[in-house]
């Protein structure tokens, strides 16, 4: 049995979690029924940026917990890529100990506000609880859980860290996005002097960059970055390794070992013709703007281009940060344009329902195949055909055909390309040797997350392509308990 | 934060400021460029790193005053900071000794131009410029580039100073004259252009610097993309330089073109101040 588990089965031993347990029955338990957060209504929200889900009261939270059966065997831990030791936290929710949750959470997060955001638990730690798995019912909101106690702590607690014993070792991390960030409050937490070094000029990554802040405002990053520089972590914007600090300099300065989170770089497009129109972006740079830029907003001097009708091409997440982004920009008709089915379409549920709230279109089976253009090269026509789907392919989603003589013309102002990302080329551009997969992506050990270059470990979607912000945490988590080992055992 | 060391004024609207950033000079080659941004809702512009001083731990980047970003970089003085600097970024010029080189600059990409003529230079070319203006007071870094070139032919549009004429004359004349083993363009996309139509006709292998819009620098996210030889490549990643013969120069004119209107807006609305 590993340490962790030996303290939750502790944890669950202890005198008031068996009161808890005996004070409602299981049978009164399961009658409750799961709740909901309160939402800023459609036609008021696709006009802001105002968050959109608002969060549990503190009685709902209260109640939520009761759910909790508290398992003896809690199966809800291993959909947690971070493996947070959840009944250990939503035990102390029911108790109406709020900070004691958030510490609970912190031992393995240091992001849980976002991650309460962003996490798709339906597909986590929701989809292995005990009522989806053996009640084929809804599982308890372990993620609107989660948020809570983060919120609450944000904004009625102190932010204090607990006492860290240095080793004098240091480390460095590149990128300062959900990898990064949980790879450096990890090894702070081992004692390590941690240096991450960011390209862009604001701490973040992705979080900043690219999700909006109608679904993470900025002031919640910022707190838990905050934390993070709490710990000692020192973030240095404006510093690309491998162009402005090459990885041998970072060694000349000391650094024993670096962990590579450096994100999915390039946007990729479908080359089809009239594609570098104007008015057609990447997701990546119609967000970047608006979110990290600031773009549309007062005084600010970024520009970006609006439009009546935008449509999206694309179906995962980007894709509907994106499609609800144009509408807030003021778009008429802003549309999801997507090859498969509504069934395949890779976004959260919960993305695609409130999108939809939101007025935007959904025209699936639908596919772009050429752009038209003004006199001034600007896009004013897209091209589509339909499309049918097909038997299951290897990745387990139907495949699709075009079906014959189906083209039609969308009118269209702005154009935003949504459809993946390729790894960002940099660092493989400036370490000699380092092993690389023929998607670009930096190759590891997948149990340490080390390289074939030694004291180089990497994480999230430099290594993955494109996954989530939590599959990125778990990487960095990974990797630096491999590191640790590795660094305390020289 | 960067520090700004010197600033020098070299015509009515080009400056050039020499900027603290030590770990920049240190690793930059010819050809590299930085992303720049002034103030907290500034826009970030890329511009090339036209010097470096290892010694002083400097890099010189010179502005043209054209828009709201570029007012807000030179109206900064001596001791006052930069808030972003980020680089170097893109590829390095590829330098070897080609022969003998015909450069074509014009306007503020005589800047760009410069680092990659030294480079070249030194790397034993026999170097030709054509240094092209609309007029003589709109000739930048005249004695940077004659002592980096081998010879320099200036041409005018109006004849106030060396040869009347475009840049495009000046090339086809040393065209003529010479055995050209490479030929490159720095400049106005409009220019760069031009001088490849010339070049083409020549079958002159020909490599141009592109400056398309960029936001950040990084590759992430496809703004500053091109046409080349049919493929789209990105200019911060893939570049800046690329075989000017494949460049779809029209694409790209139309892409720089893409916030005219709302810049155009920006700079009445600046005037007004």
């Amino acid at each position: 049995m590993s340490e962790a588990e030996n303290i939750r089965k502790a944890r669950r031993s202890e005198a008031w979690r068996d009161e808890l347990r005996k004070a409602i029955s299981v049978k009164d338990r399961m009658q409750i029924v799961r709740g909901k957060m309160a939402e800023e209504a459609p036609d008021v929200r696709n006009k802001s940026n105002i968050e959109v889900n608002k969060g549990f009261t503190k009685e709902q939270a209260l109640v939520e917990a009761k759910r909790c059966i508290d398992c003896p065997t809690p199966t809800c831990i291993t959909g947690c890529p971070v493996e947070i030791s959840i009944p250990d936290f939503v035990k102390q929710i029911e108790l109406g100990n709020f900070i004691d949750a958030a510490q609970v959470i912190k031992e393995t997060s240091s992001l849980a506000a976002v991650c309460g955001r962003v996490c798709p638990q339906e597909r986590q730690c929701e989809k292995e609880c005990f009522y989806t798995i053996k009640k084929q019912g809804e599982p308890v909101a372990i993620g609107n859980l989660e948020r809570f106690v983060a919120d609450y702590e944000r904004e009625n607690g102190k932010q204090t860290v607990p006492p860290i014993k240095k080793n004098g070792m240091k480390v460095a991390v590149v990128g300062s996005g959900p990898a990064g960030l949980s790879f450096a409050g990890d090894m702070a937490m081992r004692g390590y002097e941690v240096s991450v070094f960011e390209a862009l000029h604001e701490i973040g990554g992705v979080l900043k960059y690219g999700i909006p802040e109608f679904r993470l405002p900025n002031n919640v990053i910022d707190h838990e970055i905050n934390y993070l520089k709490m710990l000692g972590i020192n973030f240095e914007t404006n510093v690309i390794v491998g162009k402005t600090l090459t990885i041998d300099e970072l060694q000349e300065l000391g650094y024993k070992a670096v962990f590579v989170g450096s994100g999915a770089g390039l946007p990729k497009f479908m080359n089809i013709p009239g594609e570098n129109m104007v008015g057609i972006f990447s997701a990546n740079e119609y967000l970047t703007r608006i979110n990290l830029m600031g773009a549309g907003r007062e005084g600010y001097d970024t520009p970006i281009l609006k439009g009546k009708n935008i449509a999206i091409i694309g179906g995962g997440n980007t894709a509907m940060d994106a499609v609800r982004t144009a509408k807030r920009q003021g778009a008429e008709r802003a549309m999801i344009v997507y090859r498969r089915s509504l069934e395949e379409m890779p976004a959260r549920l919960e993305e695609i329902h409130h999108a939809k709230e939101e007025g935007i279109e959904f025209m699936c089976l639908t596919n772009p195949v050429s752009y038209i253009g003004d006199e001034k090269g600007k896009v004013k026509e897209m091209i589509v055909q339909k499309m049918e789907l097909g038997e299951p392919d290897a990745s387990g989603r139907r495949a699709f055909k075009a079906v014959a003589n189906s083209e039609y013309t969308i009118p269209v102002d702005l154009v935003i390309v949504s459809v993946g990302v390729s790894p960002n080329p940099i660092i493989q551009q400036s370490v000699k040797g380092l092993k690389i997969s023929k998607w670009g992506t930096i190759e590891v050990d997948e149990n340490t997350m080390e390289s074939n270059v030694s004291m180089l470990y990497a994480g999230g979607d430099i290594v993955r392509g494109g996954a989530t912000v939590i599959l990125a945490m778990g990487d960095g988590k990974k990797a630096a308990k491999a590191m640790d080992e590795k660094l305390s055992a020289k | 934060m960067n520090k700004i060391i010197d600033k020098i004024q070299f015509s009515e609207n080009v400056f050039q400021l020499t900027i603290e950033a030590p770990r920049i000079a240190k690793n930059r080659k010819a050809g590299h460029f930085v992303i720049v941004k002034v103030g907290d809702k500034g826009e970030r512009i890329p511009l090339t790193i036209v010097d470096s001083d290892l010694e002083k731990g400097t890099i010189d980047l010179i502005i043209q005053r054209i828009g709201v970003s570029s007012r807000k970089l030179v109206n900064l003085n001596v001791g006052e900071y930069v808030d972003d600097i980020v680089g170097p970024l893109g590829h390095a010029t590829h330098i070897e000794n080609f022969g003998t080189v015909l450069a074509a600059g014009g306007g503020v990409g005589l800047a760009p131009m410069l680092p990659i003529l030294k480079a070249l230079k030194l790397a034993g070319n026999r170097i030709i410029t054509v240094l092209a203006a609309r007029s003589k007071n709109l000739i930048i870094l005249e004695q940077q580039i004659r002592d980096a070139s081998t010879e320099v032919l200036i041409m005018t549009n109006d004849g106030t100073y060396g040869d009347k004429g475009l840049v495009t004359d000046g090339c086809e004349k040393i065209i003529k004259q010479e055995k050209i083993d490479l030929a490159l363009t720095i400049g106005p996309a409009i220019m760069m252009k031009a001088v490849t139509d010339v070049t083409r006709k020549y079958s002159l292998p020909t490599i141009a610097s592109l400056n398309t819009i960029m936001v950040d620098g990084t590759g992430m996210c496809g703004a500053c993309r091109v046409s080349v030889g049919g493929e789209t490549k990105f200019v911060c990643v893939d570049g800046p330089e690329f075989d000017a013969l494949k460049v779809d120069f029209d694409e790209m004119l139309s892409r720089l073109g893409a916030y005219k209107e709302i810049e155009t807006e920006a700079n009445n609305n600046c005037k007004v101040e």
